[in-house]
Order: C-alpha cells, then sequence, then structure tokens
C-alpha cells in the first residue's frame, strides 16, 4: 500500500466520520458537456440555484470518455460527496455497478432505466411525450403552411420519444398536417453539429417547413439560427431558449432538469432513494416555455389551446402514446 | 553516413517532442491561472502513484496498442489505415454477438472465441476498402474513414433497432452473462486484505495486447510475409519485380490491421463496458495514429506511447476530478502531445540530425 493510498483513506475516512453536515452533492454532467445550452446545462442551472438560495457548495465533472462515468462515480462516493446526482442515461448501468459498494452514498440519475432499482439509488424521468404534445399543438397552430418539421440529435430511442409527441400534438390538432422528421446523425457528434442542423433546417424550410422543433443539444443552436435567419418559428428544447433569438423562438419544450436536481440536492442525505420518479405535466416537471420573449408569439387561443390539452392529459382524457410502448409511434414513421 | 545514431532516433527525438509539449501544456495551463507544477502533480498521482490509477492507465493503453498496431502493420505496407474507429466498432459487434448468443461455459473460452470473432469482424471491415485500393486504387485514406461512418451508422442501426433489450432506453445491448466476466486486474492481484486496482478497468486482456506486440514484431521481422509488407512498403515497383503480388499485400496486410483494431473492443466492450454501446471506440483508433506514428511503427515504440497516452488520459480525468479545470484544456494536451510527436516529427528530428552531423564532422577533422 502506497503512502497515496494511505492518505487518500485517511482523508475519504475523515470526510465520512465527518457526518452529514459537510457531505456536498456532486454532479455529474454526460458527455454533452456542462454548457450545452440545453439538458446539461439545466442541471447545472439547478446546481447554482441551490448554492445561490442555501449557500452549499458541490463539486461538478464532464466526462470525457464511457470509461470515466464508473471512475467518477466512485472517485466522488469515496471522497464523500452525497448525493451524486447524474445527468443522461448512460449513467444508469455504471451506478448499478458501483452502488453496492458504497451503501452510504445516494445515486441520483436523470433519465435513466433499470429493471430492479437499488435502495441507494433514486431514478429520475421525464415525460416528454406530453411536454412535446404542448408544443406540437402549439406548432400545429402557428404554422401557416400546413408543415412542421423537427430536427433531432442523435437517432435514439429517447429522441424518437421527443419527436412521437410532438408529431401526435400537431396531429391533433390539424389531422391533415405533414410532419417532417429528421435525425442529425447517428453518432455522438450528432449533439454538436449546428452546422448540419442548419443545413436540416434549411431542407425542411424547403419542404415548406414554418415551424422547427430542435432536440438536439448543440445542434439545435443551428436550428434555431437558421430559423430566425429565414424568418420562420422554431421551437427550443430543455432548457428556454426564448431569448437566443427573440421573435422567432416560437416556445421551448421544458424539462425542468433544473428542479430535479435543486430539489435533490435541497433533500442531501435525506434524499428518498430506492425508487424511480417521472415527473409530467401534472408535476409540472415539463411543460412550454411563456416569457417576455415570445409573448407576442402565443395568440390567447393557441394558450388555450395548450392549456386545454394539458387539462386533459393530466386529466387522462388525452393519452400520449410513448415511443417506449412498442417501440413505434402511431403519428410519425421513422 | 548522413543519419544520426539509432538510439537518437528512437529515444531522444520522441523524448524532446514531448518536453516542448509539456513545456507548451504548462503555458497553457499558466495562462489560466493555474500552477502547472501542481496540475503535473495531480496528474502523476491519479495515473500512477495508486494501483487503481495504474489500473485505468493500463485500460486505456490497453485500447491504444491494440489500435497502434493496427496502424503500425499498415504503415509498413505503407498504407494509412485510419479507419481503426469503425473497425474497432464493428469489432464490438463481433464480441456481443459471440458474447450474447453463445452460452460459453467459461470466460478462458469465451475470451478466445471473442478474440477470433472481434478480429474476424475488424478484418472484415478493413477488406472493402482494401480490396477497392488492390484493384480499383480507390485510396485508402477516403475509403477506410468513409468506412468509419458507415460502421457507426450500422451500429446505431442494430443497437436501436436489434439488439437494444425491451423498455431500455440506451441504445446498448443487454449486459454479458456473467459467464463471460473477464478478470479483471482487481480479481488478479487482489489479496483478501490488500485490494489493488480497486474498481478499475484493466483486465486480462493487457497481456493479450502484449502478446499482440510479440506477434506483430515476430510477422514484420521474422516472417517472409513480413519481409514481403516491408518490401511493398518501401518500394512498390521493386516488390512487384521481386514477385510479390501488390493486391495480395495490400489486401494482408489491412486484414492484420483491421483484425487488430477489432481486437480492441474485448477490452473496452468484454472487459470493461461488458455491453456493446454506441461509439464504444472513444476515438482510439484516431489515437492509435498518434501511437503508431510516436512508436516510429515498432511494437516496443508502440507499447510506450500506449502508455503515455494511456497516462494522458487517465491524469487528463484526475486533472479534470480535483482541478475545476475545463475538459477541453485536457483536450489540448493531448493534442500538443500529438502535434509534437506526430505531425510536427521533423520540427525536432532536422536540428537535432544537423547537430549531430556537426559534433561527427568536428570529431573526424
Amino acid at each position: 500500500m502506497t503512502f497515496m493510498q494511505k492518505t487518500l483513506g485517511t482523508a475519504a475516512a475523515l470526510a465520512l466520520t465527518a457526518g452529514a453536515a459537510l457531505a456536498d452533492p456532486a454532479l455529474i454532467y454526460d458527455l454533452g458537456g456542462k454548457f450545452d445550452k440545453s439538458f446539461n446545462e439545466a442541471a447545472f442551472n439547478g446546481a447554482e440555484r441551490w448554492v445561490k438560495e442555501t449557500g452549499g457548495s458541490y463539486r461538478d465533472i464532464e466526462m470525457q470518455s464511457e470509461a470515466q462515468r464508473e471512475q467518477a462515480l466512485r472517485r466522488f462516493a469515496e471522497a464523500g460527496f452525497n448525493p451524486v446526482i447524474t445527468t443522461g442515461f448512460s449513467f444508469a448501468e455504471p451506478i448499478k455497478n458501483v452502488a453496492s459498494d458504497y451503501p452510504d452514498t445516494k445515486f441520483v440519475n436523470v433519465d435513466g432505466f433499470l429493471p430492479e432499482i437499488p435502495e441507494n439509488v433514486s431514478l429520475i424521468s421525464f415525460q416528454e411525450h406530453q411536454g412535446s404534445y404542448l408544443v406540437g399543438v402549439l406548432a400545429a397552430m402557428a404554422s401557416e403552411t400546413g408543415t412542421v418539421g423537427f430536427v433531432g440529435g442523435m437517432d435514439i430511442p429517447l429522441i424518437r420519444h421527443f419527436a412521437c409527441g410532438y408529431a401526435q400534438g400537431a396531429k391533433a390538432t390539424n389531422p391533415d398536417i405533414n410532419v417532417i422528421a429528421n435525425m442529425t446523425g447517428t453518432t455522438p457528434a450528432a449533439w454538436n453539429d449546428p452546422v448540419k442542423g442548419s443545413e436540416l433546417a434549411k431542407a425542411q424550410i424547403g419542404q415548406g417547413a414554418d415551424v422547427i422543433y430542435a432536440a438536439a443539444g448543440g445542434t439545435g443552436l443551428g436550428v434555431l439560427q437558421t430559423a430566425a435567419d429565414e424568418g420562420i418559428y422554431s421551437i427550443g428544447v430543455d432548457s428556454n431558449q426564448n431569448y437566443l433569438h427573440p421573435g422567432s423562438v416560437l416556445t421551448s419544450m421544458l424539462k425542468r432538469v433544473d428542479n430535479a436536481v435543486f430539489e435533490a440536492m435541497s433533500d442531501g442525505e435525506n434524499l428518498e432513494t430506492g425508487k424511480m420518479t417521472t415527473l409530467g405535466l401534472a408535476e409540472d416537471g415539463v411543460g412550454y416555455a411563456v416569457d417576455d420573449n415570445n409573448a407576442d408569439l402565443i395568440s390567447d387561443e393557441m394558450t388555450a389551446a395548450a392549456e386545454e390539452a394539458k387539462q386533459k392529459i393530466i386529466d387522462g382524457e388525452i393519452e400520449v402514446v410513448s415511443y417506449y410502448e412498442n417501440d413505434s409511434c402511431p403519428a410519425l414513421d421513422f | 553516413m548522413d543519419k544520426m545514431p539509432a538510439w537518437a532516433d528512437a529515444v531522444l527525438v520522441p523524448l524532446i517532442s514531448i518536453l516542448i509539449a509539456a513545456v507548451l501544456s504548462a503555458l497553457v495551463i499558466a495562462a489560466l491561472g493555474m500552477n502547472p507544477f501542481e496540475a503535473f502533480r495531480l496528474m502523476v498521482e491519479g495515473a500512477l502513484m495508486k494501483s487503481s490509477g495504474w489500473g485505468y492507465t493500463l485500460y486505456y493503453a490497453t485500447n491504444f496498442i491494440f489500435t497502434g498496431l493496427a496502424v503500425s502493420v499498415a504503415f509498413h505496407a505503407k498504407m494509412f489505415n485510419i479507419g481503426g474507429e469503425g473497425q474497432a466498432q464493428i469489432g464490438g459487434l463481433g464480441v456481443a454477438l459471440c458474447c450474447l448468443f453463445i452460452p460459453w461455459p467459461h470466460w478462458s473460452l469465451a475470451l478466445i472465441g471473442a478474440t477470433i470473432s472481434a478480429a474476424a469482424f475488424g478484418a472484415l471491415w478493413a477488406y472493402v476498402p482494401a480490396i477497392l485500393q488492390a484493384k480499383r486504387g480507390s485510396h485508402i485514406v477516403i475509403t477506410t474513414i468513409m468506412f468509419n461512418f458507415i460502421a457507426a451508422a450500422l451500429i446505431n442501426y442494430i443497437l436501436v433497432n436489434i439488439l437494444r433489450p425491451s423498455g431500455g432506453m440506451e441504445p446498448a445491448t443487454a449486459t454479458f452473462p456473467e459467464a463471460v466476466h473477464l478478470p479483471t486486474f482487481q480479481d488478479m492481484f487482489s489479496t483478501a486484505d490488500n485490494v489493488l486496482f480497486r474498481g478499475s478497468p484493466a483486465n486480462i486482456t493487457f497481456f493479450i495486447a502484449i502478446l499482440a506486440c510479440i506477434a506483430v514484431w515476430l510477422l514484420i521481422w521474422r516472417t517472409r510475409l513480413g519481409y514481403e509488407i516491408r518490401a511493398f512498403g518501401h518500394s512498390e515497383t521493386g516488390a512487384k519485380y521481386a514477385g510479390i503480388s501488390p493486391v495480395r499485400i495490400t489486401v494482408i496486410s489491412m486484414l492484420i490491421s483491421g483484425a487488430l483494431a477489432g481486437l480492441m473492443a474485448i477490452n473496452a466492450t468484454m472487459g470493461e463496458a461488458e455491453r456493446l454501446v454506441l461509439n464504444a471506440s472513444e476515438g482510439a483508433g484516431f489515437i492509435g495514429i498518434a501511437v503508431a506514428l510516436m512508436g516510429r511503427s515498432h511494437p516496443l515504440g508502440v507499447f510506450l506511447a500506449a502508455l503515455l497516452f494511456g497516462f494522458l488520459y487517465q491524469g487528463g480525468a484526475e486533472l479534470a476530478f480535483w482541478a475545476n479545470i475545463p475538459r477541453e484544456l485536457i483536450t489540448v494536451i493531448q493534442a500538443l502531445v500529438i502535434l509534437f510527436t506526430g505531425a510536427l516529427d521533423n520540427f525536432v528530428r532536422w536540428p537535432l540530425e544537423r547537430l549531430f552531423l556537426a559534433t561527427r564532422k568536428k570529431g573526424t577533422a
């Protein structure tokens, strides 16, 4: 046993015995990076809000490779951070692998899925298809050409899930509407390719789309930019992106990762684990953003329609089909 | 003789290159307001001063040895295989199919099966560009890089639509059965009261990588085929004149290269992730080019260069953990090393060569 091991071991032991008051939360971002103006940045914003309100401190790290996931979880757990919060479904498996080694640490994962949830793990999932349904309703009402677009990032089930809810909302509002859906690519680079996003947006505009919903991480910024340049509407995702191009971004599909992170940090060691929390419209986990930047774009009629759909989904009158249910979408072919 | 001594070429040039890269990295770190010595200490401590740090360093190094050897073998035949990335991913598919659908009784048998499968799939993926180069003259650089994208698209399609377990959100296969779990360094070297390599992904594949180094050395310098590959690499016309078939050597060297790249998957897919995930190769195919350049396409050089890059990866991760630096900085450091050891090789070599020649002239005069 080397000297380093001993000192680290002692430090870890100290951190553990020092007790509840000293344990800071840790936040691990997925490969997209902390400042993606979208999913991971929402987590960062939630953490920053927690710091502002409580004066606490936390540590965070961005992933660079797959092997680092488990490493980061272990390092933070060993150093006494609690809870350890992670964003992105790719953390579910690594968490399952390490959770039993650190029974005193609580792990939180946003977006992940595990068939059996370990006792010290909390999973948080969002009903993205419900929020996407609402922006689909708004898109269909704002569209004059009868064609709306969707630009996804990487072609994975999660993004099809977004597209599927969107298409259902649009078709429920206007049965004749034409929904064009494109995915940016098949590699993780598809999350951060604004140029390709811009090209896809142009192609969709060429086919008549006048509202485009981008669920593509950093790639979406190119979609929003092109929509603004070409004078059509776009819809942002995850964080409120209305401010990026006021007057052009129709609305943003909010996925309140920030709230989830904020609450996990606030609960700290008293966090309830061993379960999966699903946040949908009823819990304000998803929704559409209205602020000063887009208030003029959303007419009263549109607000009324969206609110009505929202209430009906909460009451169960409208059932938005999830792509995950049978890996296919009733309103859209991929 | 207008050459510098072999030891200077093999040892001094890379060392000076690394030194320049290190100094420049230190300047960048200092410019960001951090103490470069402290940063270096963190990297060394995290990567080399603990057994678990070594576990990660060697895990990354294992990947780079395979991809570095893959590029080296092709280099000897004067071909630039930049498709290691795609070949490794397809190799991963081979490993996944082999581990998921064959009920292996024991990991050792599974390892042999997965090795063959990974090599076969990787070689298959290199075969098409090879045959296009050999028969049609389609440039191997273009075709192999295009095949990287085709491989990514294919793996994505297969993971999303076919191999993904139902209900899973992640585009990945199911976890491989327990029976094909490869022994990690932790399993192999820990005793009951002294846990070594705790939690780190280095596994038995590292020894296969060493065997691969030896095998490549034997192949290139001790067999007839290796001689033909080298002869072809030095002069295609000369090789033709000696009765060596360019088509045959092009295809065979690319097959070996693809197989070696594919072998990376037993480390990353079977040893670490224990399931096939998207982008399982994580850029190791490209790092392999730098490793081969730095290692002068010699297995020993590749081994050492792979260790260096393993250190950079793991040390970089440690830096990110405890120093709160932007992750882009780590990429900058890695890029500087690649730039100086690979691309700007002659930047160091020429002045050094001149220096050696000057001193020699003085000595003889």
